[in-house]
């Protein structure tokens, strides 16, 4: 009988014979990650993107066309001695991330472009160089596990709750999670960083990434305007009876729930945005009740476990609105048949803030099954 | 086993360089001091800048000016006559092209050749190089000589691979660069016609004439003269040595391949290739995985590769010039290079 040899990525190969391309954006959890392959023997080689001229992003004439983090990612490959490579993924970023994220926001949206990164150039650009140098498999630094189940590779939560990225990973198509590993998942963020310093990584002390990385300043509406010329214009917050309440300084600068930066006085309870109307130029604001949602209709499905059924009352799950939400009770079904890629979703409880343009991830217990992009939602008592 | 093929980029330093660079750097002694030391510096200053005069047939060894780069000798010229429109050629390297950024660069031809037409350049300072860094591509600057306000010639990658004659090129100043041709990095030369006046880049002391500021980088110095004087007595064996190879190269290519400049006058060791079908960055990392050192245009010093303005000046259009490897081959090359990069190119063409 033989006994099959299986590395510690899950492959019947020698570790020196496992070429494992690393995904490394330079921060600590991607260095760790390259260590650990390193350390254990693969065939390690490391990928940057080089995702947008870091000088214009920072608006800073003659800065250099690629941050720090581009330079730390070489210096981690250096010190351990594996190769490592920067992609020109400029174009691609712009296209498929940064254009979205500026025409999402102007569809009265409220974008997560880091999802779009992971699910574009990441796992789509990234994973087909890794093939196209004869990787086995694309590693990252993502806080999220790939198990091998019975029907073959499933997306589960991280160990660490307080780290855990599935919610930023749910468009992973079940073709690249195959693909993939993400060596990070089953440990927690303090681990991590005991390895770097074990590892005696350059980067054992950088601080985690916090914003959006071609928005290094955090204003996404000064981005939006410089983008798309004229599209930050003032117009009036209207709350839900009709009444002009107050003036905004481009519907871009707003998100559904939010309460602080109104600038409304005189109003017996305090208002939220509930509703923003892109084609008035309207922003429109009422009480915390009004926000209520039951319904929540999502597209670009992207469907990880047993295939979905549109008969009701649906699959019973937990659903995630928002990513630093809790997942809440719900049922999904696909919206028809023959409209797999749309699904609706019924929450038990109403959620408060449901923004189109962000995610609604589905887990079953620790299991993503899937997810799609948030189009719409609406109060139960108003549905017909 | 590693193939090293990128010798535009830089070229191993000849071992006689690094010898007598290691004497010289085990004496102490500033080249600008009047005592002993200083005197024993400053004479191996002169005797470097005898050798590198000879290189380029300069007639006077006072008009080489050292400098601690190609880049810095290209940016110097272009600083030396302010009151004329800058106007580097659309091929220059990123050294000349970007020294002085105001007046739009000079087009050239399918074939790379600077192509000035009707202009009248009579109050412009020209940049023009002698040989293309990424397609060895030769120009013949001397039919600008008279025309042009300023003649500056960046030889930095003929130099020590083709003969120069200074004054018959008609230049009103040539740069040259050590690391190029058996000499060290980190040591360059503006060369400039007799009589002609030349501006400091760099303030302070009076070193280099008052031309260039800076302590004389001495072991840098010797080296480059001696490795100009090797370059000079071995120009005939080197460019054989080097022409079969490429020859070889170019004879052996799948025929999907394309040679960039194939029937132009080039340098003998370089060889410009286009591979349709094929992302030039994602094929010099294989090569690199497979142990092939080969280049691509000019790249960021993060590492990215950028679309090459030297084919794009050529008009060949970017999805064909994303496409371009650089296979430069040196004195220390040989034929199991040639067998490996052929194999290599012929490995991705089937894969």
């Amino acid at each position: 009988m033989q006994i099959m040899a299986v590395n510690s990525l899950g492959l019947d190969k020698d570790p020196s014979k496992t070429r494992v391309v690393v995904a490394m954006s330079g921060g600590v959890d991607s260095s760790v990650v390259a260590a650990l392959m390193h350390e254990q023997g693969y065939d390690v080689v490391g990928l940057t993107m080089q995702l947008y001229d870091h000088g214009e992003a920072l608006m800073k004439k003659g800065a250099c066309c690629a941050g720090q983090d581009i330079y730390d990612a070489r210096r981690v490959a250096d010190q351990l001695g594996f190769p490592h490579y920067v992609l020109d993924y400029e174009s691609r970023f712009k296209d498929d991330v940064i254009d979205d994220f500026a025409d999402s926001y102007l569809r009265g949206e409220t974008p997560i472009p880091c999802i779009r990164c992971n699910q574009t150039v990441k796992f789509r650009d990234m994973l087909a160089t890794a093939e196209e140098l004869e990787g086995d498999v694309l590693v990252t630094g993502h806080y999220v596990q790939r198990i091998d189940g019975p029907d073959g590779s499933e997306l589960h939560r991280a160990v660490d709750p307080g780290k855990d990225q599935s919610y930023f990973l749910f468009a992973t198509t079940q073709d690249q999670l195959d693909r993939l590993r993400f060596p990070l998942g089953s440990q927690n963020k303090e681990e991590t960083r005991c390895q770097a310093e074990r590892f005696g990584l350059a980067v054992a002390d950088k601080p985690d990434s916090q914003d959006i990385c071609f928005v290094p300043d955090g204003d996404y509406a000064g981005l939006v305007g410089r983008l798309r010329p004229g599209a930050l214009v003032a117009g009036e917050i209207v709350d839900i009876d009709g009444n002009v309440v107050g003036q905004h300084n481009g519907i871009v600068n707003y998100t559904i729930g939010q309460r602080r930066g109104l600038n409304i006085g005189g109003s017996a309870e305090p208002l939220y945005v509930v509703r923003l109307e892109p084609a008035n130029n309207r922003v429109i604001v009422g009480p915390k009740s009004a926000l209520a949602r039951s319904l929540v209709y999502v597209k670009e499905l992207n469907w990880l476990g047993a295939p979905l059924s549109a008969d009701e009352p649906g699959l019973e799950v937990r659903v995630k609105l928002r990513s630093a939400q809790a997942p809440q009770m719900a049922h999904v079904r696909a919206l028809s048949e023959q409209h797999q890629d749309r699904a609706v979703i019924e929450l038990l409880e109403p959620a408060f803030g449901i923004a189109p343009g962000q995610a609604a991830v589905i887990y079953d217990g620790e299991r993503v099954l899937g997810g799609g992009w948030i189009e719409g939602a609406e109060h139960l008592s108003q549905a017909a | 086993m590693s193939h090293y093929l990128d010798h535009n980029a830089t070229t191993n330093i000849r071992s006689e360089v690094i010898a007598r660079m290691a004497e010289v750097m085990g004496q102490v002694g500033n080249a600008s001091a009047l005592h002993g030391y200083g005197r024993k510096a400053k004479a191996l200053v002169e005797a470097a800048r005898e050798q590198v005069a000879a290189l380029v047939a300069a007639p006077r060894p006072q008009d080489v000016i050292f400098t601690a780069s190609g880049s810095e000798a290209n940016n110097m010229a272009a600083h030396a006559a302010p009151q004329l429109a800058y106007r580097p050629s659309a091929v220059e390297h990123a050294a000349a092209l970007q020294a002085r950024a105001e007046a739009p660069p000079l087009p050239v031809d399918a074939d790379g050749q600077l192509d000035v037409g009707g202009l009248d350049l009579t109050q412009a300072l020209v940049a023009c190089q002698l040989a293309n860094n990424e397609t060895g591509i030769l120009q013949d600057p001397s039919r600008l000589a008279g025309q042009v306000g300023y003649l500056h010639v960046d030889a930095v990658q003929a130099a020590g691979k083709i003969a120069i004659n200074m004054p018959r090129l008609g230049a009103d100043s040539l740069a040259l660069s050590a690391h190029k041709f058996g000499g060290p990095q980190g040591v360059g030369s503006l060369v400039i016609r007799p009589g002609l006046d030349m501006p400091a880049l760099i303030q302070g002391g009076g070193q280099e004439r008052r031309r260039r500021a800076g302590t004389e980088n001495v072991a840098g110095i010797v080296g480059f003269g001696l490795a100009a004087e090797l370059a000079l007595r071995d120009l005939e064996t080197y460019a054989q040595h080097v022409r079969g190879l490429r020859d070889a190269f170019e004879a052996g290519l799948p025929d999907a391949v394309q040679v960039v400049g194939g029937d132009q006058a080039r340098l003998p060791n370089t060889s410009c290739i286009l591979v349709p079908g094929k992302s030039a960055s994602i094929l010099l990392m294989k090569a690199d995985l497979a142990g092939l050192a080969i280049s691509s245009g000019s790249a960021c010093s993060s590492g990215k590769v950028t679309q090459s303005h030297v084919l794009s000046a050529m008009g060949i259009a970017p999805k064909l010039a994303s496409t371009a490897l650089r296979v430069s081959f040196g004195r220390t090359s040989r034929s199991e290079d040639v067998t490996a990069a052929l194999a290599f190119l012929r490995a991705v063409l089937q894969g």
